[in-house]
């Protein structure tokens, strides 16, 4: 049985190349529009994903971080009697800052400040520089992706101007992307509060870390509590406040998911027909096998066979096509991110895709016309 | 002799009501063991849907069909496999080889269903090619054969499962008259000297004298039935003429 299913397979390497070829591409399409969607989310929730912090303590209402409203620090201290508190650090985030390039022109930035003592907030993937060069006034650390065309940045030591200020770039990180296309801007908490004109005494946000073993669901709950005019998050709740209102809240958003969603859509049409023809390209040999005796079984498990080989090859096929794109991606403004969660559920949509198809074509051979056997 | 097949009454209606359309009207039939019996109609009298019963691939309408004693007709779709599989052996006009797989192959399938497989399947399909004349051809594929070649794969193929019943539509349509020859002389030998019952659709008159009883069909009705036509001295099978 298995024989058959894999001599019919392999026996006309045309139709197995326009066979593969269909479901390659759905698994690509449908992988990259994915990736896409992935990598947006990866844009839109990196700053407060990546910040190390278990909670943050945000102005009321906050549906984004970059719309952080300045409260006065007096919270910090509240917030550090929490016994289950091991650190609390102030914390900007914010759209409200323009950068002038050398050649005099402008360019927003999503400008983050951070307490260099904390380990919350601060860039991640650095290449050039440390966090320790941001303790030089006025130091600030930019992002290679966006450092040369958003502002006119090639190397270190270059200065910029930041609301009118001076800024000097001492180090890179790599891959620190912004939905908005602001480029991030990594600077100490007190360099932030200077490009921003606030006063000392003045934060966006206070980030803060557990202490080992306490309860932060609890912690968060009594913090919330405590606090007056603002609210207390974990920082998954907020990535999920802030995935929700640059996916939901905007047009962007929207159209990134409908092109993920017609991706799949497309994707399981090419794989379905692709299959469908394949197996009725072979129906009168299926209907040869139930004149001569086999059961409906049989013939299901030849032709799932057949399915499911051809969603393996071509699965390591596409996929591996994707991880080369997403690695390209990788190098741009725009991330296509595969990760291992989005390859097992192709894989799994893959196999499911070209099992369902070809049992909606064995139909045609279980329910066989006679006719069609004894006609030459 | 033993009566291989019984059709009693047997009718075959498509659609219903006005618009419809009675394939086989009241057949009475009897195919026994060890005869070579050719069913000869116009295209549409019946004859393939008289086999397609016969065979348990298709329901009747109505009346009965034994094979070997037993009812067929009313057995579900999940029950004829198994009648199929133990009684009856398929040679198709087209051949209706598997192209991908070899001589032996495709002999090995047929063995695959009746549950022989590895060395076993490839002993037996060997011997089965070897008895129709093929035991050169075992790794030979479908495209690489002539005709009565295919068809000889085809035979060696219906044989596998040692059918009692050998269904033949249209054996040597295909074929070139020396191809024919041989096919037609191995159902022959099958019917006489193996005992099974072979049944041949035909509109080839050139192979009439192989049979032991023809039957017509015309307008899904029995015409008339004829016994062996006697051996002419007339070439009746191409350039070669009639065996003798």
């Amino acid at each position: 049985m298995a024989s058959i299913a894999i001599k019919n397979l392999f026996h006309e390497k045309v139709r197995l190349a326009v066979t593969l070829t269909g479901i390659v591409f759905s698994i690509i399409l449908t992988a990259v529009q994915l990736g896409i969607f992935l990598g947006f989310i990866e844009a839109s929730t990196g700053i407060v994903g990546q910040s190390k912090a278990d909670l943050w303590v945000v102005s009321r209402g906050v549906t984004h971080v970059e719309q952080g409203v300045e409260f006065n620090e007096g919270k910090l201290y509240k917030v550090l009697a929490d016994p289950d508190v091991a650190a609390a650090k102030n914390h900007i985030v914010s759209l409200g800052a323009q950068a002038k390039k050398p050649d005099g022109s402008d360019e927003g930035v999503t400008l983050v400040g951070f307490d260099l003592d904390g380990g919350m907030g601060g860039p991640w993937n650095i290449t050039q520089g440390s966090v320790a060069d941001l303790e030089i006034p006025d130091a600030v650390m930019v992002d290679e992706l966006y450092a040369e065309n958003k502002l006119g940045v090639t190397k270190v030591g270059q200065v910029i101007e930041i609301n009118k200020r001076r800024a000097r770039v001492v180090g890179f990180t790599r891959g620190v992307r912004i939905f908005t296309s602001q480029p991030a801007v990594f600077t100490s908490f007190k360099n932030a509060q200077s490009f921003l004109g606030l006063n000392e005494d003045q934060s966006f946000f206070l980030v803060m870390r557990a202490r080992e073993g306490a309860d932060i669901e609890a912690l968060r709950s009594r913090l919330a509590g405590e606090l007056k005019d603002v609210e207390v998050l974990t920082t998954g709740q907020l990535v999920y406040r802030q995935g929700m209102y640059w996916v939901f809240g905007t047009g962007a958003g929207i159209t990134v998911i409908v092109a993920a969603v017609l991706a799949i859509i497309v994707g399981v049409v090419i794989v379905a027909q692709t299959i469908y023809a394949a197996t009725v390209d072979h129906i009168r040999e299926y209907g040869t096998l139930k004149a001569m005796g086999a059961t409906n079984g049989y013939l299901y498990r030849i032709i799932l066979t057949q399915a499911v080989l051809s969603g393996l090859i071509a699965y390591v096929v596409g996929i591996a096509a994707s991880l080369v794109i997403s690695r390209v991606s990788l190098e741009g403004t725009l991330a296509i991110i595969v990760n291992w969660q989005l390859a097992a559920a192709l894989f799994v949509l893959t196999i499911l895709m070209c099992c369902t198809a070809s049992i909606v074509a064995i139909r045609k051979a279980t329910s066989i016309d006679p006719a069609m056997v004894f006609r030459g | 002799m033993k009566p291989a097949i019984e059709v009693k009454g047997l009718s075959k209606t498509y659609g219903s009501g006005e618009t419809a359309v009675y394939a086989l009207r009241e057949i009475d039939l009897t195919v026994n063991a060890g005869e070579l019996m050719l069913l000869m109609g116009a295209s549409g009298s019946g004859k393939t849907t008289l086999v397609s019963i016969m065979g348990c691939i298709l329901s009747a309408s109505s009346g009965s069909c034994k094979i070997y004693g037993k009812e067929t007709v009313g057995l579900s779709q999940r029950e004829l496999p198994a009648v199929r599989l133990e009684n009856i052996g398929f040679i198709f006009q087209a051949f209706n080889l598997f192209p991908a797989l070899t001589a032996r192959e495709n002999v090995e399938i047929a063995l695959d269903l009746k549950g022989v497989r590895g060395s076993m399947a490839k002993r037996r399909a060997a011997e089965l090619l070897e008895r129709v004349g093929l035991g050169s051809k075992l790794g030979s594929y479908p495209a690489d054969l002539s005709g009565g070649q295919k068809q000889r794969v085809a035979i060696a193929r219906a044989l596998a499962g040692e059918p009692r019943i050998i269904l033949a539509d249209e054996p040597t349509a295909a074929l070139d008259s020396e191809s024919g020859v041989v096919v037609m002389d191995l159902l022959q030998e099958l019917a006489h000297e193996k005992d099974r019952a072979v049944i041949a659709v035909t509109h080839d008159n050139r192979i009439l004298h192989y049979a032991d009883r023809t039957v017509h069909i015309e307008d899904g009705r029995i015409g008339r039935e004829e016994a062996a036509m006697p051996v002419l001295p007339v070439p009746t099978f191409g350039s070669i003429g009639v065996r003798q």
